[in-house]
């Protein structure tokens, strides 16, 4: 676990340092893998990662359903889930592209069918409302549904949106309809969050407290109980002075209403938390390179470790590259300046056609004799000049994501990572899912003994 | 100027590091700010290279002309329990509770109870006033949560103040109102010249305005230099390619020659250009959507060497520049 700084130095020289590299068709294409489960900090890119994965996995041949928490708009329309009715529709415009199997017509009908993808995008509060509906019978799942507790959980306070996703996962999974399930994590406050919340909620609505809230009497009668029914008295006091009666009582008829119609969330908070433990489950941590959330990122490798999860790989979006990268920041910045500076390279080398390096003077495809006007030479050896300098940008900070990176692979080397090329803009149709699907897999680098199993 | 600066944005806009320039601009030639924490992420002593902050106010920074900044992470549990100490003097009480969870219950899920609370310690810090008269703080600067639940965050008072009729939590909650919705306070939102947070901006601008929440400006973060300008930008689609290996060989950079090294670096460098333009049309498309929210816009640069203490300091110089402050 603890890093090898020398090591670490060295691998900053190359491009990849050899950390695992975590191929995402082998994952996609195991049919043991049921679940993916993208989780990382906000602003990463986990919905299109999710939504790019579905998708390729889909049009691998699998039955896929991705559940998205809060897709950009344009990318919740293009995929049809933009109407907020909390079942997965299915996705139009995916196309068959077996891949890497060799009974597949890319693009044809006829290849290996049976791929689908749908999508849906999680709404909170309905859930919640048919958890209440299908446990309870209608008059108390009524009388819950309208108890303004209820509306103020509900309707989103802390953590209720990550145990709803769960909830929803379990339901999906329950349903048995896709052989692949993937799942994007709310925008939680911070890592731990979303790990948390199912089991707090879970035992917070279980909990002793609340027993003791809801049923004194049941306890009244036990030996040994008779400080706690004091404490009780006490606290019910203070509470009710603190909130006010009014909301005191409607947590408690909340509660035990909810206590006698369901067989305890607790109950329902682990199903859902061995359901993430078991075997075909596979977590992704998501994260951009940025010192930011690539921290959070390895707090969350830790954290799934500690907790027995099974996390598959890091992926690392939003990786810049370049061309030239054999042209340094330094050599560019100083090719920029010389540029920028004409009137003492015109003065010293007199002729135009003189300030051109030696080996140009091949005038048979002759670029000198395109250089006749003064004016348009300034404009392209302006262009040229900001070409480096955008340039300088760009390898300054693929040095800085590089040593981020490498930071993080020095502390985790054992996460496969995969790395995603940045793009210039925003990803809102299937094309560009695909495309981001295409670079997800397109990871192999030059490195030839790295295998990557799940 | 409003004395209680919120400061909200899409998870990975950079709310956290703008919220500290900030607190660190308003403490600018010897006035007193505190920078507040409410998401228990500790962001703020990871910013200003300080270990983990206690639930307790302790100075962080000294501002240029002699100013200070003071950091405060709070926690909702330990706040509840002051305020149980300072209404009920419960003392051992307190302790009991606690350890029968009804504390953590309490600020989890009674409903709004632990907003309640953060906004309340904020509140109380900006009417605290010494033995003088004058208020302790200048100004208090908050690190709040995410666009997305910023609304419902400063609102829940209100809710609570409907669930809770009656009470010190109804009370407080009304009190707490009062700051929020009067001039005193301001609501900023940070954003990136992207779809998805400048969108998240506009509907979270047109919720705080639904609530009577005062909104206050629109900070564009990390926003790109601009490299090439509207000529270049021309130019980049039609120049011969010959002209730019020439160009780059006069730099320098080797043969301009089929094959040279000069030459081989034209299709890159134009690629990135392209690039490049294509991010550039998308920031504007962006920075005109920004424009028609009539709010007062400023915009940060993104730190070529990423973001540290020095860096914070830059962005805190550019606030103050662009009369933030």
């Amino acid at each position: 676990m603890t890093p090898d700084p020398a090591h670490a130095k060295d691998a900053a020289r190359h491009r990849l340092s050899p950390a695992r590299v975590l191929d995402v068709d082998a994952l996609l294409d195991d049919p043991t893998t049921r679940i993916v489960v993208c989780c990382g900090s906000g602003g990463v890119g986990k919905t299109t990662t999710a939504a790019a994965l579905g998708l390729r996995a889909a049009e691998r041949g699998r039955k896929v359903v991705v559940l998205t928490i809060d897709p950009a708009r344009r990318l919740a329309q293009s995929m049809g889930i933009d109407s907020l009715d909390n079942v997965p529709r299915r996705v139009k415009g995916t196309e068959d592209r077996g891949a890497s199997r060799s009974d597949s017509v890319e693009g044809g009908g006829g290849s290996r069918a049976g791929g689908e993808l749908h999508a849906m995008m999680l709404d909170m509060k309905r859930t919640f409302d048919e958890v209440v509906e299908a446990h309870a019978d209608p008059e108390r799942a009524a009388a819950i549904l309208a108890n303004p507790f209820y509306q103020s959980l509900s309707a989103g306070f802390a953590g209720t949106q990550e145990y709803m996703a769960m909830e929803k996962l379990g339901q999906l999974r329950a349903r048995d309809e896709w052989d692949l399930i993937v799942v994007d994590t709310p925008p939680s406050r911070s890592a731990l969050d979303f790990l948390d919340a199912p089991k707090r909620l879970g035992s917070f609505l279980d909990g002793r407290l609340i027993r003791l809230l809801t049923a004194p009497a049941k306890l009244g009668g036990r030996a040994g109980m008779a400080f706690l029914n004091v404490g009780m008295s006490i606290m019910t006091g203070t509470l009710g002075k603190l909130l006010g009666g009014q909301l005191l009582k409607d947590v408690q008829t909340f509660v035990a209403a909810m206590d006698t119609t369901f067989g305890g969330f607790r109950t329902r908070a682990d199903a859902t938390y061995k359901l993430l433990q078991a075997p075909g489950t596979a977590f992704l941590v998501v994260a951009a390179p940025e010192r930011d959330a690539l921290r959070e990122a390895a707090y969350f490798v830790e954290r799934l470790a500690a907790e027995d999860m099974p996390l598959v790989g890091l992926v690392l979006n939003r990786v810049h590259g370049s061309g030239a990268d054999r042209l340094s920041a330094e050599r560019a910045l100083a090719a920029a300046e010389n540029l920028e500076e004409p009137r003492i390279v015109d003065q010293e080398g007199g002729k135009a056609g003189l300030r051109n390096s030696p080996d140009t003077d091949d005038s048979s495809e002759s670029p000198a004799s395109e250089r006749h006007s003064p004016g348009a030479d300034r404009d392209i050896d302006q262009l040229t000049a900001g070409l480096l300098r955008l340039h300088a940008d760009r390898m300054q900070l693929l040095s800085r994501e590089q040593r981020t990176r490498d930071r993080f692979t020095a502390r985790h080397p054992e996460v496969a990572v995969v790395e995603v090329a940045a793009l210039p803009g925003d990803v809102h149709d299937l094309a560009g899912l695909r495309d981001i699907g295409d670079r997800l897999a397109a990871n192999r680098p030059e490195l030839p003994e790295t295998p990557a199993e799940a | 100027m409003s004395r209680l600066q919120v400061v909200s944005g899409k998870g990975g806009t950079g709310k956290t590091t703008v919220a500290a320039a900030l607190a660190l601009a308003l403490a600018t030639e010897g006035k007193r700010t505190l920078l507040v924490e409410v998401e228990g992420r500790q962001g703020i002593a990871q910013l200003f290279e300080t270990e983990a902050l206690p639930y307790e106010e302790r100075k962080i920074a000294v501002a240029p002309g002699g100013g200070e900044v003071h950091a405060l992470a709070i926690d909702p549990e330990l706040a509840l329990l002051d305020y149980l100490q300072m209404f009920y003097k419960l003392g051992g009480a307190g302790r009991a509770l606690n350890k029968l969870g009804a504390i953590d219950f309490a600020t989890t899920i009674a409903p709004g109870l632990r907003d309640v609370l953060l906004t309340g310690k904020a509140c109380e810090a900006v009417r605290r006033k010494d033995k003088a008269g004058r208020f302790v703080y200048d100004y208090v600067v908050m690190d709040a949560p995410p666009t997305g639940r910023i609304t419902r965050f400063l609102n829940v008072n209100d809710e609570v103040a409907g669930l809770a009729k009656i009470g010190p939590i109804h009370n407080q909650a009304q009190a707490v109102m009062r700051v929020l919705k009067s001039p005193e306070t301001a609501v900023h939102l940070v954003t990136l010249l992207e779809e998805m947070p400048v969108q998240e901006t506009a509907d979270g601008i047109a919720e705080l305005r639904a609530a009577r929440l005062p909104v206050g400006r629109v900070i564009v973060n990390m926003v790109r230099p601009q490299v090439l300008d509207a000529t270049d930008l021309d130019l980049v689609g039609t120049v011969p390619r010959s002209a730019v290996a020439q160009s780059l060989s006069a730099a320098g950079l080797g043969g301009a020659r089929r094959g040279g090294n000069a030459e081989k670096l034209v299709d890159p460098l134009l690629a990135q250009a392209a690039e490049y333009t294509e991010r550039y049309a998308l920031e504007e498309e962006q920075r005109a959507v920004l424009g028609e929210l009539g709010l007062p816009l400023h915009e940060l640069p993104l730190l070529a060497e990423g973001m540290d203490l020095a860096g914070l300091y830059e962005l805190a110089t550019e606030l103050r520049k662009q009369g933030m402050s």
